[in-house]
């Protein structure tokens, strides 16, 4: 073999190594491409699917006012997301008050922050147990609007607190001066300045939180019941949307009131993201704006 | 001056005493847990609790194994669907999408985030379900589904976070690599994944807290046997779905048995958020530095 | 001359850093004070030392005596009694986030004023007072974001003046206005000690000359010299004066 002839296959072997890695390329922008198809194509197929069968097909006069009326079930859902609400909101709002105002940098922080972390990757289910060892049962309240919605808030206390803090976060330290050198005292510094200023994100915080709640079943099921009834009181049971939805496809009574329950679900959250996104938009030009 | 001096002190105490709260909740919770928990795995017998292949409460019989499996089962199947789709995404939303597509993708994770999860349970149901059984038969409630299912529920935490921490990568890094002749791929795979590495890591291990805790949509598609599966096709009982579809009418040891499940499930979930705090803390530590 | 405040040996640190070295100064009533000096010089925690704004920062340490009409700020006086005798104004106009009349109204309430038409008359003397009224009467419910920066120092002014303090500290209040707002604000300034002692610091020379009575020159964390305005830009006593101004350094 010739000097030339090695050089040639040299170089047809960089060509030939060269085409491997650009196929190589090709597949993974493929691969990538086609994640990201997938990711949003689920979306879509879970949206239309279940609004498509939920909304367009189903008879929706006999769901909202015949006998398998879903009424009821809206009243129930709309009590626990009060109750939780009314019971979470003080408790988390005062707890990011505490970390981003107050607290240093000690041990006990450390601790209600890692305490806060583990409350998040609590799952439902675990929450459900605990609620009904200790509502349903030690406090006597039985399966009721009342045990679910205890249960529910201590489910969104960390989403208001953290959700709460990140806005404390964003107030400048002028406005916080402004006041101060008025003669604020601090306490009034932050009742009449900071949470003014957070307010948007913590009226998010509690979105987010209410979007948790109305989608949340495994907990309420064990602790607020299932009773298919308007609940005449907090001490009553009274099963929520997603109790209701899981109910029906369980025992696949009835799919035609499954798939709009479902659509109703679907619709809400969607509604509860368009509103916490236009929110936090509105909230970021004004603080840029400043 | 006194009186608003004592406000301000009242005020500041009750700040504190509700930060206070979420400590002594973790706490509680984990303490009543054991509590209800604890004397029926003794009365059962550690070993023959956890390494018990039979699930029988009407003869006596409760073995958990066959839901620590299916637990582990569905959740391994849900992170090879989910983490590959999930991080490929992330990489396209870091590195290769214009504004506007990123904008509306967020969006759209976002709304997946959202979707309740009987609402994936019922949607897998009517849907990933039979078309399982129409190719391979046997019903299409089975472990397969779960995880697809799953797989979905954890796209939007491992999406979010893998994106997260690939755009924390300095933009040097990637301009160096370029700047060496290397392909935009290249520079992707060779410098950006690894070194938004331990971020993607964590965004996993939470997707696994996830998966291991989800209970209402895993009941609607896995068909509840509490047996060992041997396939992806056989039906399977996660520690989740033992809890909530006994708990309606169990009474006695088998309650009790019911709350030891929970016990068990904390464990694991307690050692995963471990890992997950101790991780996130270190990778924030390297930030800050 | 009344001296209305009068710093006797301070000394302040920051940390273990010792940020103001031993200075003794005293500013008088009704007249206008410039603080001028190269940035660094410890001017702007002086001023924020005056009506103990450092106080909220941690690791922060004061010594030596100050006293206003008589009374030691840091030993006989609590920070929100001596912050409603001494108001200050920002570098950045920091309105709040609320109406243009509740931004005003924000410092009565604080200090307990409640009825409608009392608040209604200090607002509007306040406003006036910083030359605001007339382009936002029409307008006292729109959100104070919505106004041009100018306008937003002049709100800033006016809100401090609601609270009818003695002193007015300002810190670089027009750094962030362009040429027009500014010599507004300067016109504001030199009507404003009539009422008021006004210390100010600023890192334009002109402006110190303009409206200031006195001049404090700082360097370094000290007080290098403290005199009429007019004797600082003409005959200054100490070399680094001079240098200074003459712009040698800074």
């Amino acid at each position: 073999m010739t000097d030339k002839s090695l050089q040639l296959t040299g170089k047809s072997l960089q060509r030939n190594q060269i085409n491997i890695k650009s196929l190589k390329e090709k597949f993974i922008k493929g691969l990538i491409y086609f994640s990201v198809f997938l990711t949003f194509g689920i979306v879509l197929w879970i949206l239309v699917h279940i609004v498509f069968n939920g909304f367009v097909k189903a008879n929706k006069m006999n769901i909202l006012s015949g006998d398998e009326s879903i009424l009821p079930i809206l009243m129930n859902t709309f009590y626990i997301v009060v109750l939780a609400v009314f019971i979470s909101t003080p408790i988390g709002i005062w707890t990011a008050i505490y970390l981003n105002e107050y607290a240093g940098k000690s041990k006990l922080v450390h601790l209600i922050r890692f305490a806060i972390q583990s409350l998040a990757g609590i799952p439902s289910i675990i929450f459900g147990l605990f609620g009904m060892i200790v509502f349903v049962v030690g406090l006597n309240l039985n399966w009721s609007i009342l045990s679910g919605a205890l249960t529910l808030s201590i489910m969104i206390l960390p989403i208001i607190i953290k959700t709460t803090e990140e806005a404390l976060k964003t107030v400048p330290l002028s406005i916080r001066e402004g006041s101060l050198a008025l003669g604020a005292s601090k306490l009034r510094t932050i009742k009449g300045v900071v949470i003014p200023s957070a307010l948007p994100g913590i009226i998010i915080s509690i979105i987010l939180s209410i979007g948790r709640i109305v989608g949340e079943t495994a907990a309420v099921y064990l602790t607020a019941g299932m009773v298919p009834r308007l609940a005449g009181s907090p001490l009553e049971s009274g099963r929520t949307l997603s109790v209701h939805l899981y109910i029906l496809a369980k025992e696949g009574v009835s799919f035609e009131s499954a798939y709009f329950t479902a659509t109703i679900l679907v619709i809400f959250i969607l509604f509860v993201n368009m509103i916490s996104n236009k929110l936090a938009k509105k909230y970021n030009k004004k603080l840029k704006g400043n | 001056m006194t009186k608003s001096n004592w406000q301000e002190k009242l005020n500041e105490k009750l700040f504190l005493i509700s930060a206070l709260i979420s400590i002594i909740l973790v706490f509680s919770i984990t303490l009543f847990i054991f509590i209800k928990g604890v004397p029926a795995i003794k009365e059962i017998g550690l070993k023959s609790f956890i390494l018990g292949a039979k699930w029988k409460p009407g003869n006596g019989q409760y073995g958990i194994l066959p839901m620590i499996l299916g637990s582990i089962y569905v959740t391994i199947g849900a992170c090879i669907i989910g983490v590959p789709i999930g991080v490929f995404t992330a990489i396209y939303l870091s590195e290769m999408a214009n504004k506007k597509v990123v904008d509306f993708l967020r969006k759209v994770v976002e709304l997946l985030a959202g979707i309740p999860s009987v609402v994936f349970g019922f949607f897998g149901l009517v849907t990933i379900v039979p078309i399982i059984d129409k190719i391979f038969g046997g019903g299409g409630n089975s472990l397969l589904a779960s995880s697809i299912i799953l797989g979905i529920m954890i796209l939007p935490t491992i999406i979010s976070i893998s994106e997260a921490s690939m755009r924390s990568v300095p933009k040097e890094y990637k301009e160096g690599a370029l700047a060496l002749g290397s392909t935009h791929l290249d520079s992707i795979f060779k410098v950006i994944l690894p070194s938004a590495s331990s971020g993607i890591f964590a965004s996993i291990v939470l997707a696994l807290g996830r998966a291991i805790g989800e209970t209402m949509a895993i009941i609607l598609v896995s068909g509840n046997t509490p047996l060992i599966p041997h396939s992806a096709f056989d039906r399977v009982r996660t520690l989740t779905s033992n809890i909530a579809i006994e708990m309606g009418y169990a009474y006695g040891l088998h309650q009790e048995s019911l709350f030891a499940t929970g016990v068990i499930l904390f464990v694991f979930i307690m050692l995963i958020n471990g890992v997950f705090i101790a991780f996130s803390r270190k990778v924030g530590e390297a930030n800050d530095r | 001359m009344n001296s209305k405040i009068i710093v006797d040996n301070l000394n302040f640190y920051y940390g273990n850093m010792k940020v103001l070295n031993s200075i003794d100064i005293s500013f008088y009533e009704n007249s206008i004070t410039a603080l001028i000096g190269p940035s660094g010089c410890g001017k702007t925690s002086f001023l924020r030392i005056l009506n103990r704004l450092n106080d909220t920062v941690s690791n922060v340490k004061v010594e030596g005596n100050i006293v206003l009409d008589g009374t030691d700020i840091y030993k006989d006086m609590d920070p929100i009694t001596l912050r409603k005798k001494v108001g200050m104004v920002f570098q950045k106009p920091n309105p709040f986030p609320m109406s243009i009349y509740d931004n005003v109204a924000y410092g009565p309430r604080v200090h307990g004023i409640k009825k409608k038409n009392e608040l209604n008359e200090i607002v509007e003397r306040s406003l006036k007072s910083a030359f605001l009224w007339d382009e936002v009467k029409d307008r006292l419910n729109k959100s104070a974001l919505s106004l041009s920066g100018g306008q937003q120092q002049r709100l800033c002014i006016a809100r401090a003046l609601a609270v009818e303090p003695k002193v007015i500290l300002m810190d670089e209040p027009t750094s962030a206005l362009d040429p027009i707002a500014t010599s507004k604000i300067e016109d504001l300034i030199t009507t404003l000690k009539e009422n008021y002692t006004v210390i100010i610091v600023t890192h334009s020379m002109q402006q110190a000359a303009r409206i200031s009575d006195y001049t404090a020159f700082f360097l370094l964390g000290k007080l290098v010299e403290h005199e009429k305005t007019k004797y600082i830009f003409e005959s200054p006593r100490d070399k680094r004066t001079k240098d200074y101004i003459t712009g040698m350094f800074g």
